[in-house]
């Protein structure tokens, strides 16, 4: 588990942080959104977001909006790419497909699970899913394909 | 009573706490709107590049969605986002962003929305989104 709000040890960067804290701590928005590292391993990863008041996209329900769902969802596939390599690369999102299959319940925060279930030399197949209570009730799905190690 | 198309916009953004936690809002020369993305630090998503997070960039690309049908159609509910495709075309670096949407159908039930958005140049899109969306009835 990791938290957004656990404190950074002196003198890491981000290019020495591990995945969990790359993810968390030092991704601005992950922060900004109270996003927390739940679990990773090879080519899958699980992250969550807390319901705010502030994140509302529906005043009059008080459902949280699609755009969080989004970012959690962007934010979890970008983990399960990092996390199917043997090492940290740099890589860049070429699309992002969601399903908004219904809206989440209100004052609820989500949970997202994303699995790279394919990794070529360049690319990254991501498939994803984001609840607010029931695994198998899904919120939100999303496809994503990603281009590896942008910086070669 | 009737509020203006701008006014209504206006009032879609400023009643959802989301797009203000954004700071998303829109400007209007006849009825063409923009919907601008001023830059602010939370929206970063890599510190290296640094560029702004990739579920900001969609995140904005739907309100603006939303935004231009709320102008279409002032005093209607919000509709439902159905589902949405993003196109990332560039890495979008920390500054502001802006946006337009065409609305390609109005239907009786779903519109299907296609938004661009920009940087330095809209020569130079930094993403594209097709939406589909769920007209809803009059409150």
């Amino acid at each position: 588990m990791a938290d957004p709000s656990d404190p950074v040890p002196p003198g890491m960067t981000y290019g020495d942080a591990p995945i969990q804290m790359r993810m968390t701590q030092f991704a601005p928005h992950a922060q900004a959104l109270g996003m927390t590292l739940v679990s990773v391993e090879k080519g899958r990863g699980v992250m969550t977001t807390p319901w705010r008041e502030d994140l509302v996209g529906d005043p009059e329900t008080g459902v949280i909006a699609s755009g969080v769902v989004t970012a959690l969802l962007d934010h979890t596939c970008g983990l399960a790419i990092n996390a199917a390599g043997d090492t940290l690369m740099p890589i860049a999102t070429l699309d992002l497909r969601i399903d908004y299959m219904r809206p989440a319940k209100p004052r609820a925060g989500l949970t997202c699970e994303a699995h790279a279930y394919r990794m070529t030399r360049s690319i990254g197949f991501v498939r994803a899913e984001a609840w607010d209570e029931d695994r198998s009730d899904p919120v939100a799905t999303a496809q994503a394909a990603f281009m590896l190690n942008t910086r070669s | 009573m009737s509020e203006s198309p701008f006014e209504s916009v206006e009032a879609f953004l400023q009643r959802v706490p989301y797009a203000r936690f954004l700071g998303v809002r829109v400007e209007l020369a006849g009825d063409e709107m923009t919907a601008v993305l001023p830059f602010s630090q939370h929206l970063i998503g890599n510190p290296m590049l640094p560029a702004i997070h990739g579920g900001v960039i969609g995140a904005f690309l739907e309100l603006t969605a939303l935004s231009q049908m709320a102008l279409a159609q002032p005093g209607r509910r919000i509709p439902k986002t159905i589902d949405i495709t993003i196109e990332y075309l560039r890495s979008a670096g920390p500054r502001d962003t802006y946006a337009r949407a065409i609305l390609r159908k109005v239907g009786r039930r779903v519109a299907n929305v296609q938004v661009e958005a920009w940087q330095d140049s809209r020569s130079k899109p930094v993403a594209g989104m097709t939406g589909h969306f769920l007209l809803r009835n009059e409150v």
